[in-house]
């Protein structure tokens, strides 16, 4: 056990500088670790406890989810059957309706059921594996058709909203210029947001946590609002509310159920100041389609009031003096700056095909982040001296060689989170400590072992090579019930104990290469070298 | 240059004379966590009960505790449970989350905060903390899962590794410390949050390294001596292994003491859980997990029946393993 053929000698020395290499990036300062040449920026993350900012696990709300997909639906059934080739090919429906998760209608000429269901058919994908499609079309009482979503098809709804909401907050993160936000999607319908540095998280929340489903409407001139409030609403129209603190005087406006324009055919979107009021605006633009459907309408209701809706809440509903013709216009509503640039930055990158509430928060000023990670290196520090000391005092030599073996594994661990961009959280600092208590127990275990050997009466070259190779069995054990117990953490645990259970990984296995295989090399040479008769330990 | 020894040289503990003694001060204090736990609860934090934390620091005169709950309850959100928390001039304060829907529950914690500036102006909030009550159960469900799986997987790696009774002895053993550090924060109240949980998980390994390394020499000791009687070979085998069971808990103790005295007061329960756990798997690898052995009838026809093949192997799966490191 004692023998090491050159090229292990040099393998394991090139580990080692690699290690040590790799590691120092992440010592170094901000300026000079940008000097670097790019394969060489790689250093250990901070995690939010220890940096700063915030993390923020949002999930999406899926019964709304359900209700837009339904109502997608039933557009896309009214456009259906509408045909391409003008009136003759329409195939008359009605009593469509959409509720308890599904859409139902009749259609008003038999013979044309089976031209209907071919058009539904052609409407509907394909989902999932199995060849399952999105909808089921069944046919109930020979002229009634019903869709319901199949459980494949809401699954793909759900994968489909989540991605593209994922890329929505991303950009209206990046839009707030912070640096390196983290957006990843968890599970099936959450999304986790951490944001390093940040120092507001409400307006973060603000800004996320927004849909931005803006919407046209015209107000119902013909409603009474009395009526209305006492439930009689005209066909067509619905009662929408105002929007905290809006309205003046006005709870809620009666609208259009028809939506004349939407959020996303909006080219762009700015905050401004109404050049007339100096109120803080949103001033948007229009894509072509959208441009020349807005000069339309606002021609055809001239001196007619329209509404801007944005998630369900009416912000204002200004009159229509003149037709909008430039394909831009102006959202105006009690603003702030910031209110209104967050508004801007949420309508600029899409309205989110999802409702998304905030389950948890976690945030953490930098003060308090850096108080606790130099508090946290100091202890490292302390900690490590005290060890080693205290394992040169015990084991003189080989108390040297282990402690040798402790630095460069502090260096390796380091280097792979480093090489991993793995992230390191307080109680990865506290994994850090174990690992290096596991370490020196593998030395103690050989030391000791040594130590019986040569009570026994063995030559000292036996009894390393025995200490060495009896331990190790001990040493083998003792690490993989620990390797056990961290990827139990990482797969049940989140957050920081997915952090420690990775630091606590990524040391058991270093600590072990450098504990045992290191320290034997540095005994091997040495008993070599000198052949000594008696040892010390 | 002579070398310090922690532990003399050729001891001869018996330590299993006193194992029925050990064995019901175990059991009592056993029951007595688990009783603690039950009557006074664990004081769960926002992690696994869901609600709001805020850490509040003051600078120059903080004011008292009951003026500030006084204070913090005028804002409206309930009773607050605050708490000291690390330095002398911080608190953590702590509310449930208004029912309904989950914006409120976020419009609350800024309340909160505001609040809070307003009423104590010098005070600065450190962190902010809030779970909703669907994803603290989930953390509860899945940190107890967690817990349980460690402790299952790890004592069937050592039934397959050595025999079925030291697997049922390193559970029991497992089990003792657990119950344990959970009388021990049901006692004290310290915050009980997912990262005490990291710490039970790493008290299960550490406590398990313990008694992986007497179980070794137990095997060892049990092929070499097959004449001698069980109890003096373990008693035999806790010997042999007492210096490094002291050395590595010293050197353990020596790094967790630093970071519990200069380390974040972030961690201190989490320090706190592995202080205590090392004390307790150590004894509990000695006084636990040993002695049942002994009433599960081990003995050196435990490693017979499947001949010399088996322990060969298990030799040879260590050497390669070994060799695999280099």
């Amino acid at each position: 056990m004692l023998d090491f053929p050159r090229w292990k000698t040099i393998g394991i020395s090139i580990i080692l500088l690699l290690g040590v290499l790799f590691s120092i990036p992440s010592f170094l300062p901000e300026k000079q670790f940008e000097s670097l040449p790019g394969f060489a920026q790689a250093k250990v993350n901070l995690g939010l406890d220890l940096a700063g900012g915030s993390h923020l696990l949002l999930e999406a709300d899926l019964a709304d989810l359900e209700k837009t997909q339904l109502a997608n639906m039933e557009k896309t059934v009214r456009a259906a059957m509408r045909g391409d080739r003008g009136p003759e090919d329409d195939i008359a429906i009605g009593e469509l309706t959409n509720a308890n998760g599904r859409i139902s209608f009749l259609v008003r000429n038999g013979a044309q059921l089976d031209a209907a269901r071919e058009r539904l058919f052609s409407v509907t994908q394909g989902a999932g594996l199995t060849g399952q499609r999105d909808w089921d079309v069944d046919v109930v009482d020979t002229t009634r058709i019903v869709l319901t979503p199949t459980s494949a098809g809401r699954t793909q709804a759900v994968a489909n909203a989540m991605d593209t909401a994922r890329d929505i907050i991303d950009r209206r993160v990046n839009a707030l210029g912070t640096r390196e936000p983290t957006i990843i999607r968890e599970g099936d319908d959450r999304i986790v947001v951490q944001v390093p540095g940040l120092q507001d998280p409400a307006a973060l929340k603000e800004l996320i946590g927004k849909t931005a489903r803006l919407e046209f409407r015209m107000v119902d001139a013909n409603a009474d609002p009395n009526e209305a409030l006492a439930g009689r609403v005209p066909v067509g129209s619905e009662i929408v509310p105002y929007a905290e603190g809006e309205g003046n005087g006005a709870a809620f406006e009666v609208l259009r159920r028809q939506v004349m324009i939407s959020g996303d055919q909006l080219l762009d979107a700015q905050q401004s100041f109404d050049p007339q009021s100096n109120q803080p605006v949103v001033s948007i633009r229009f894509d072509s389609a959208g441009s020349s459907t807005f000069a339309r309408v606002t021609a055809q209701n001239v001196n007619k009031r329209f509404a801007m809706v944005l998630d369900g809440k009416v912000l204002s509903a200004p009159s229509i003096n003149e037709p909008i013709l430039g394909g831009s216009a102006q959202i105006s509503g009690s603003f702030t700056v910031a209110s209104a640039n967050s508004l801007a930055i949420s309508l600029r990158s899409g309205a989110l095909p999802v409702k998304m509430e905030v389950v948890e928060e976690r945030t953490v000023t930098p003060e308090l982040g850096a108080d606790s990670i130099r508090r946290g290196a100091i202890a490292g520090i302390i900690g490590t001296v005290a060890v080693l000391a205290f394992m040169i005092a015990v084991y003189g030599r080989f108390g040297i060689y282990a402690n040798i073996a402790l630095l460069f594994n502090i260096g390796l661990i380091i280097a792979i989170m480093a090489a991993f961009n793995a992230t390191l959280t307080l109680p990865g600092i506290a994994g850090f400590v174990l690992t290096i208590g596991a370490a020196v127990d593998a030395n103690v275990l050989i030391n000791e072992r040594i130590r019986e050997e040569l009570k026994r009466g063995r030559r000292v070259f036996q009894a390393v090579e025995l200490g060495y190779s009896e331990a190790s069995r001990a040493i083998f054990d003792a690490n993989i019930t620990n390797v056990i117990a961290a990827a139990l953490m990482f797969w049940f645990g989140s957050g920081p104990i997915k952090g420690f259970a990775v630091v606590l990984t990524i040391g058991i296995v270093t600590s072990v290469f450098t504990a045992v295989t290191v320290t034997r090399l540095f005994a091997a040479r040495w008993l070599h070298k000198t052949r000594p008769t008696t040892l010390n330990i | 240059m002579r070398l310090l020894k922690l532990v003399p040289e050729d001891t001869n503990i018996q330590f299993l004379r006193w194992r029925h003694v050990a064995m019901a001060i175990s059991i009592l204090m056993i029951i007595a966590s688990i009783a603690l736990v039950a009557t006074r609860g664990l004081n769960l934090g926002v992690d696994f009960v869901g609600g709001q934390s805020v850490r509040v620091e003051f600078t120059g005169q903080m004011p008292k505790i009951d003026e500030i709950r006084e204070k913090v309850g005028a804002i409206g959100l309930g009773e607050a449970t605050i708490q000291q928390f690390g330095s002398d001039q911080a608190v953590s304060i702590r509310t449930a989350l208004p029912e309904g829907d989950k914006t409120a529950a976020d419009r609350a914690g800024q309340q909160l905060v505001a609040g809070i500036q307003k009423a104590f102006p010098t005070a600065k909030t450190g962190s902010v903390e809030t779970v909703s009550g669907k994803v603290s159960g989930e953390l509860l469900r899945t940190g107890a899962l967690s817990l349980l799986l460690a402790m299952v997987a790890i004592s069937i790696y050592i039934w397959i590794r050595f025999e079925w009774q030291f697997g049922v002895g390193a559970l029991f053993g497992l089990f003792h410390d657990v119950a344990l550090t959970f009388g021990f924060f049901a006692l004290t109240q310290m915050q009980f949050d997912l990262n005490i949980v990291a710490a039970l998980l790493t008290i299960i390994g550490y406590s398990l390294n313990d008694t992986i390394v007497v179980f070794d020499r137990i095997r060892e000791n049990l092929k070499k001596y097959r004449k001698m009687e069980i109890i003096p070979l373990l008693d035999l085998s806790i010997n042999e292994t007492l210096a490094r069971t002291v050395m590595t808990s010293f050197t353990m103790l020596i790094a967790l003491a630093v970071l519990l005295w200069v380390g974040p007061d972030v961690i201190f329960g989490f320090t706190a859980a592995m202080l205590l756990g090392i004390v307790i798997g150590t004894y509990s690898s000695i006084y636990m997990s040993a002695p049942i052995l002994v009433w599960l009838k081990v003995g050196p026809d435990s490693f017979i029946p499947r001949t010399t093949a088996a322990t060969e192997g298990a030799e040879r799966v260590t050497r390669d393993d070994d060799g695999a490191v280099v």
